[in-house]
C-alpha cells in the first residue's frame, strides 16, 4: 500500500469515527470507552506478526509479551464491556419488594 | 518451522479483504453502542470482528513459532478473563486504565521489534515506515507508563493528590524536545538507525509518561485515561502504517476519535482546557486547605432521622450523586432510599453531572448496577430547569459540581463551570463527611445557605440509615 492510500484510509476513518461516536449518549460513555479500549487491542496482530516471524531470543520475548499484553487488552476489554452492558439490559424483572440486591458477577 | 495454517499471503488480497470485514464489524459494533438495548449485541459484533482479524493474521503464510504464540495468547487471555470477572463496577476506571496501558505497551514493543528487524537485515527503512514506527514507539511508551500511573493512583497504590517536583514543566518540555531531537536524528540516519538511540527514545518517553500523569489529581484521572486511550489508538494506527495493515489503521483511528471526543467533552463539562488539566497541577494549590480555612461559617447539621422526615414528606426529590458516592460504594444504599420514597409516592430522579464519577458515564454504570431505571437518570441540562420545582435535592458525595460560586462569583477558580443548580430547590440535604473543600480546593457556598442541611456521615452509612428511618415513619 502506498503512503497516500494509507493516509486516505486514515482521514476517512477519522470522519467515520467522529460521526459514529458523537452519537453515543453520555449514559453509555463508560462502556464505549471500555469497548474502544478493547478494539485498540488489535495491536496484538502486530505482536503475532513479530512473534510469528521471530528468529532470535529477544524477538521471541518481545513478541510473546506483546501478544500477552494484547490478549489481556482484547479479552478483558470485551468481557468487561459485556458485563457492564448486561447491567443496562437487565431491566424487565418483576419488582419484588426487597429485591434490591442485584446479584453481581 | 513452517506454518500449518499458511493460507494467506501477507499483504495479499484475501487477507486484506478479511481485515476489511473485521474493521467494518468494529464500526457496526460501535454504532449499535448508541442505544442501551443494542449495545450488548454491538460489543459482541466488535468482538467477532476482532476474532476474524486475529485468525486471519494467524493464517498468514510464514507465521511460525506456534508454541510461543499459543502460550502467550493463553496467558494473556487468562489474565484478561480473571480480571474482567473480578473487577467491581466502581473500579472500572482503573481497569480501563490498565487495559489501555497494556495496549500501549504492546505497541511500543512492536515498534522496537520493527526497528531491530530493520537493523538486523541491514535494510534501509524508508521514512514512510520509520516515522510511524517512531510515533508508535513514543506514544505507546507514554501511554503504557501514563496509564500505569493512572491505575496506581485510582487503585490508591500511590497518593491521588498531585505529586510534582520543582521545575516539572521545564523537565517535561526538555524531555519532549530531547525525544523529538532523537527521533529526527534517527529519521535522518534512516539507512542505518541506531538501536541504542531508539531504546533511549523509549525510555525518555516512559519517563515523560510518568512525569505528566504524576502531578494530576485523582479527580482529573477520567480525562487523562480518556486522552491516553486516544493516544494508544493513534499509536496502533501508526503501527498499522508501518505494518501495512488496514485493520490496524482503521481500528486505531476509531479509538483515537472516540478518546478525543470524550476528552474534549469532559474538559468542556469542567470548563477547563485539556492543557489546563494536564499541566496546571490543579487542586494541589491550597496545601493547608484540608480542614477549612480558619473562620467557621454557620451551617445547619441534621441527623438521619430529620433527613428521612424531610424526604418522606416531599413530593419530588432529586438525588445528585458524585465522586464520593462511587468511593463509598453507596449506589445500592441510595437506591434503597429511592425505593422507600417511591413506595410513599415521592417522585425520585437522579441528576447526573457530565463528570460525576471517575469517568464519563461512570455514574450511569454504577446506578445501572444498583438497578436504577434508565429513565430516572437526568442529564444536567434536563434537570436544572426543574430544580426550582423540586422539594428536596439530596447531594451525595458531590461537591464542586453543586457549588453556586461557579455561577455567582466571577472570581472563583471554578467560575463558569456548568453546575447542577441544587440551591434552586426548596431544600437541600448534603451528605458528606465534613465541610472540607472539594477537589477544586475551595469552600462550597451551598453548605452555608439557609435552606441547606448537612448530614455529616459516610455516604453509604447515611443512606442506609435514612432508608431505615423512612421505613419506620
Amino acid at each position: 500500500m502506498d503512503l497516500m492510500t494509507k493516509i486516505t484510509i486514515f482521514v476517512l476513518a477519522v470522519f467515520v469515527g467522529f460521526e459514529v461516536i458523537s452519537k453515543v449518549p453520555t449514559t453509555l460513555h463508560t462502556p464505549l470507552m471500555s469497548q474502544t479500549n478493547a478494539i485498540h487491542g488489535i495491536v496484538m496482530l502486530g505482536g503475532l506478526i513479530v512473534a510469528g516471524y521471530a528468529d532470535d531470543g529477544l524477538e521471541y520475548a518481545i513478541g510473546a509479551i506483546a501478544i500477552a499484553f494484547g490478549a489481556i487488552n482484547i479479552v478483558g476489554g470485551f468481557m468487561v464491556t459485556d458485563r457492564m452492558l448486561g447491567m443496562f439490559s437487565k431491566k424487565p424483572k418483576p419488582k419484588a419488594g426487597a429485591g434490591g440486591k442485584g446479584g453481581g458477577t | 518451522m513452517s506454518a500449518p495454517l499458511a493460507v494467506f499471503e501477507p499483504g495479499g488480497d484475501a487477507a486484506t479483504a478479511l481485515y476489511i470485514v473485521a474493521f467494518s464489524l468494529f464500526i457496526i459494533g460501535i454504532k449499535q453502542g448508541t442505544h442501551p438495548t443494542t449495545a450488548k449485541r454491538g460489543n459482541l459484533v466488535a468482538a467477532v470482528g476482532m476474532a476474524i482479524a486475529v485468525v486471519t493474521t494467524l493464517m498468514l503464510d510464514g507465521i511460525g513459532n506456534w508454541g510461543l504464540i499459543i502460550g502467550a495468547l493463553v496467558v494473556g487471555s487468562a489474565i484478561g478473563i480473571v480480571a474482567s470477572i473480578r473487577v467491581q463496577m466502581t473500579e472500572m476506571p482503573q481497569m480501563v486504565a490498565l487495559y489501555n496501558g497494556v495496549g500501549g505497551g504492546a505497541v511500543a514493543l512492536i515498534a522496537w521489534s520493527e526497528i531491530r528487524h530493520g537493523i538486523s537485515i541491514g535494510e534501509d527503512l524508508p521514512l514512510d515506515i520509520l516515522i510511524p514506527i517512531l510515533f508508535s514507539a513514543v506514544v505507546g511508551s507514554i501511554s503504557f507508563w501514563g496509564s500505569n500511573i493512572a491505575f496506581a493512583k485510582l487503585q490508591d497504590l500511590i497518593p491521588t493528590r498531585p505529586l510534582a517536583v520543582p521545575g516539572q514543566q521545564v523537565i517535561n518540555a526538555l524531555l519532549l524536545i530531547g525525544i523529538l531531537a532523537a527521533c529526527t536524528v534517527t529519521a535522518i540516519n534512516h539507512d542505518d538507525p541506531s538501536q541504542g538511540l531508539f531504546i533511549a527514545i523509549l525510555l525518555a518517553a516512559a519517563l515523560l509518561g510518568n512525569l505528566v500523569v504524576l502531578p494530576i489529581g485523582g479527580a482529573d484521572m477520567p480525562v487523562v485515561i480518556s486522552l491516553l486511550n486516544a493516544f494508544t489508538g493513534l499509536a496502533a494506527a501508526a503501527a498499522g502504517f508501518a505494518l501495512d495493515n488496514v485493520a490496524l489503521i482503521v481500528a486505531g483511528t476509531l479509538v483515537g476519535s472516540s478518546g478525543t471526543i470524550l476528552t474534549l467533552e469532559m474538559a468542556t463539562a469542567m470548563n477547563r482546557s485539556v492543557a489546563n488539566i494536564l499541566f496546571a497541577g490543579f487542586g494541589g494549590a491550597p496545601s493547608g486547605g484540608g480542614g477549612g480555612s480558619g473562620e467557621e461559617r454557620p451551617h445547619v447539621s441534621i441527623g438521619a432521622q430529620d433527613a428521612a422526615i424531610k424526604l418522606a414528606y416531599a413530593d419530588s426529590v432529586v438525588i445528585v450523586p458524585g465522586y464520593g458516592l462511587a468511593v463509598a460504594q453507596a449506589q445500592h444504599a441510595i437506591k434503597e432510599v429511592a425505593d422507600e420514597l417511591e413506595k410513599r409516592g415521592v417522585t425520585v430522579s437522579y441528576a447526573i453531572h457530565p463528570v460525576a464519577g471517575r469517568m464519563p458515564g461512570h455514574m450511569n454504570v454504577l446506578l445501572a448496577e444498583a438497578d436504577v431505571p434508565y429513565e430516572q437518570l437526568k442529564e444536567m441540562e434536563e434537570i436544572n430547569p426543574e430544580m426550582s420545582r423540586t422539594d428536596v435535592a439530596v447531594v451525595v458525595g458531590a461537591n464542586d459540581v453543586t457549588n453556586p460560586a461557579a455561577k455567582n462569583d466571577p472570581d472563583s477558580p471554578i467560575a463558569g463551570m456548568p453546575i447542577i443548580e441544587v440551591s434552586e430547590a426548596q431544600q437541600v440535604i448534603v451528605i458528606k463527611r465534613s465541610l472540607s473543600p472539594g477537589f477544586a480546593g475551595i469552600d462550597n457556598d451551598l453548605f452555608y445557605e439557609p435552606n441547606t442541611s448537612m448530614v455529616f456521615s459516610d455516604a453509604k452509612a447515611a443512606a442506609s440509615e435514612i432508608a431505615a428511618e423512612i421505613q419506620q415513619l
